[in-house]
């Protein structure tokens, strides 16, 4: 008989802890996926972030190191530095990159640093309840903005993608989703371009993956991907900021 | 090989380089800016690599990754730059990673001043992250001496996996004395199988990591550190004593400090009071059972405590003596350095009142 669909040999067998209806399972598939296709899997070490994803290393079959809060990119650049013909990348969330993590990612892309950073924007500190994000959008609830994001108070989201895609050695940086089966193949394709880039030793490579959170957004899975789309996209465009003419 | 003259910062990246380490993450503070800018240009001609990071808490998390990695690597501060680095401090600890991490103090709290201080002891010996954890804590007097620790931390550091710091005052980085790069003794050491290499054919993925979300885990996690800092205090105490034998009074000083306080020996003698020193050389783990025999003395009437601090390692001297013998303590902090006079006098203060 035809096999039609295999586990990728980039996870574990652990049962992952996400919430139902939660995207990180897929994004995690397509990130394993890559690596595998790549053939990058025995010589790739990932880093794990503090929030929803900061297990992340029991469900990668690669080595994996957990990072503190934010600091993921400066621990990636640590390991690069040591082993360079290794596959390194970081998965980090909005409150680990775009919050207390600025620094480090900014400067990682500041100095072309070769290595991948998934970026998983939900919108929200998913792991610890529901509160404001810096990506969360105006209006929008939170535990700790229970009216919604007010602008005035709490200043416009923070758009990463834009911003580093001004660091001339942040060579590779897309915005993709994960809300339909067309976008999923899209943010697959993105995150494989990624790593390529990386491997030819061009820069800085960055994939900023939309995704829901259905638990602190408090809708059902599928509310939540029309939310995604309805709400996220339009702020965050679906887009590819910049590509080296080396993989184009 | 012959003595040459060396300034403090530049010979302890030296004696870093001769061990064996390649790899450097740091940011520019004084007093320590030698290590880094002697890094910056040394590192590359053997093959290894220094980065300036943004900032002290990106520096060391940089370390935490090269040291999960498997690689020999250092970083270096100062006060206010290694209480930044406290956050991967701890998780270094907690992860289990080898380092080491020069700490040339100066003056605090806060921005405190840039001269030579004593007054990051309880930081560098408590834990100053959070959480339970030691490090290994090397304070030399000298800069041979420093030069000699230096190399032999990255062997304690690999042997016990855990961070070891180098424990200086200003003095020791910014003075210039004659040295020599004597080969120390190498250790025997474990592979690093537990590094983060990638793969590489092995069948389990290696993951470096310090949380135990089962409190169970976690404790368990805790004693087996602390199972760990047993042989280390078993093992690794390094302690000079001096002129001890018939002290009326014995001092404890460590690092600069310990010089002066022999010159106020000497003064004392020439008075006709005979007073001894310890010197703690390992900070932590602490020489508990030199003080405590010395407390035991009969001709000991008293300890002087002396630092460049408003009185720290006094602390680990009283419970050493445990109540055996009255502690003292004399100290100069932001940037002062006690004299042989003011020492000389406060120990004759003391022996008056004890009479």
């Amino acid at each position: 008989m035809a096999v039609v669909f295999e586990k990728t040999k980039g996870l574990t067998d652990k049962p992952t802890h996400y919430c139902p209806g939660c995207t990180h399972g897929i994004i995690h598939r397509l990130v394993a996926e890559s690596l595998e296709e790549l053939g990058l899997l025995d010589k790739a070490v990932g880093v794990a972030p503090v929030g929803c994803a900061v297990f992340a290393y029991d469900y990668f079959a690669c080595d994996m190191q957990e990072a503190a809060h934010g600091r993921a990119p400066a621990c990636a650049t640590g390991i690069k530095r040591v082993h360079p013909d290794s596959a390194v990348f970081t998965y980090q969330g909005d409150g680990d990159l775009a919050s207390i993590g600025t620094a480090e990612i900014v400067h990682a892309a500041m100095r072309g640093e070769k290595i991948t950073t998934i970026f998983v924007n939900n919108a929200i500190y998913g792991m610890t309840g529901g509160q404001m994000a810096p990506t969360t959008l105006v209006g929008q609830k939170a535990t700790t903005a229970p009216l919604g994001r007010d602008a005035d108070h709490a200043g416009m989201p923070i758009r990463m993608s834009e911003m580093l895609a001004t660091i001339p050695k942040a060579v590779f940086i897309e915005r993709v989703s994960v809300h339909d089966v067309p976008n999923i193949i899209k943010a697959k394709k993105a995150i494989k371009k990624a790593f390529e880039v990386q491997m030819k030793g061009l820069g800085f490579s960055m994939v900023e993956v939309l995704s829901s959170c259905p638990t602190n957004w408090g809708k059902t899975p599928v509310e939540a991907l029309k939310w995604l789309k309805e709400n996220m996209i339009p702020y965050y465009p679906i887009q590819n900021f910049r590509t080296p003419e080396e993989v184009k | 090989m012959a003595k040459e003259l060396w300034k403090g910062n530049e010979a302890i990246a030296e004696a870093a380089i001769k061990a064996g380490c390649r790899f450097f993450f740091g940011y520019p503070i004084t007093p320590q800016n030698e290590i880094p800018e002697y890094m910056s240009l040394r590192l590359p001609q053997v093959g290894g690599c220094f980065l300036q990071a943004e900032s002290e808490v990106a520096a060391i998390n940089m370390v935490y990754g090269a040291a999960g990695a498997g690689a020999r690597v250092m970083t270096s501060s100062s006060s206010p730059g290694i209480s930044l680095k406290q956050e991967g401090i701890t998780y270094i600890a907690g992860a289990e990673l080898p380092c080491v991490i020069v700490n040339i103090v100066r003056g605090g709290p806060g921005l405190g001043g840039i001269q030579p201080a004593q007054s990051d002891y309880f930081q560098a010996t408590k834990g100053g992250g959070h959480g339970d954890y030691h490090l290994v804590v090397l304070a030399p007097d000298s800069i041979q001496e420093a030069v000699d620790l230096v190399q032999e931390a990255f062997d304690i550091a690999d042997q016990y996996r855990n961070p070891v710091m180098i424990l200086g005052d200003g003095m020791i980085g910014q003075m210039m004395e004659p040295v020599e790069f004597r080969e120390v003794k190498k250790r025997e050491l474990p592979e690093k199988t537990w590094a983060t290499t990638g793969l590489r054919g092995r069948k389990e993925h290696n993951i470096i990591n310090s949380l135990f979300i089962d409190p169970a885990a976690c404790e368990r996690h805790n004693i087996k550190i602390f199972e760990k800092y047993a042989e280390i205090e078993k093992n690794e105490v390094k302690v000079e004593e001096y002129n001890i034998e018939g002290a009326e009074i014995v001092f404890a000083a460590y690092g600069t400090v310990a010089r002066i306080v022999k010159n106020a020996i000497k003064a004392l003698e020439k008075e006709g009071i005979k007073a001894g020193l310890i010197r703690p050389i390992t900070l932590w783990p602490f020489p508990k059972a030199n003080f405590f025999k010395a407390a035991e003395m009969p001709s000991v009437k008293a300890f002087l405590s002396v630092e460049m601090s408003m009185g720290q390692m006094v602390e680990d001297v009283e419970l050493s003596v445990k109540g055996k013998k009255p502690v003292h303590f004399y100290g100069r902090t932001g940037g002062m350095v006690p004299t042989p006079k003011a020492i000389v006098e406060e120990a004759k203060k003391i022996l008056g009142g004890a009479k």
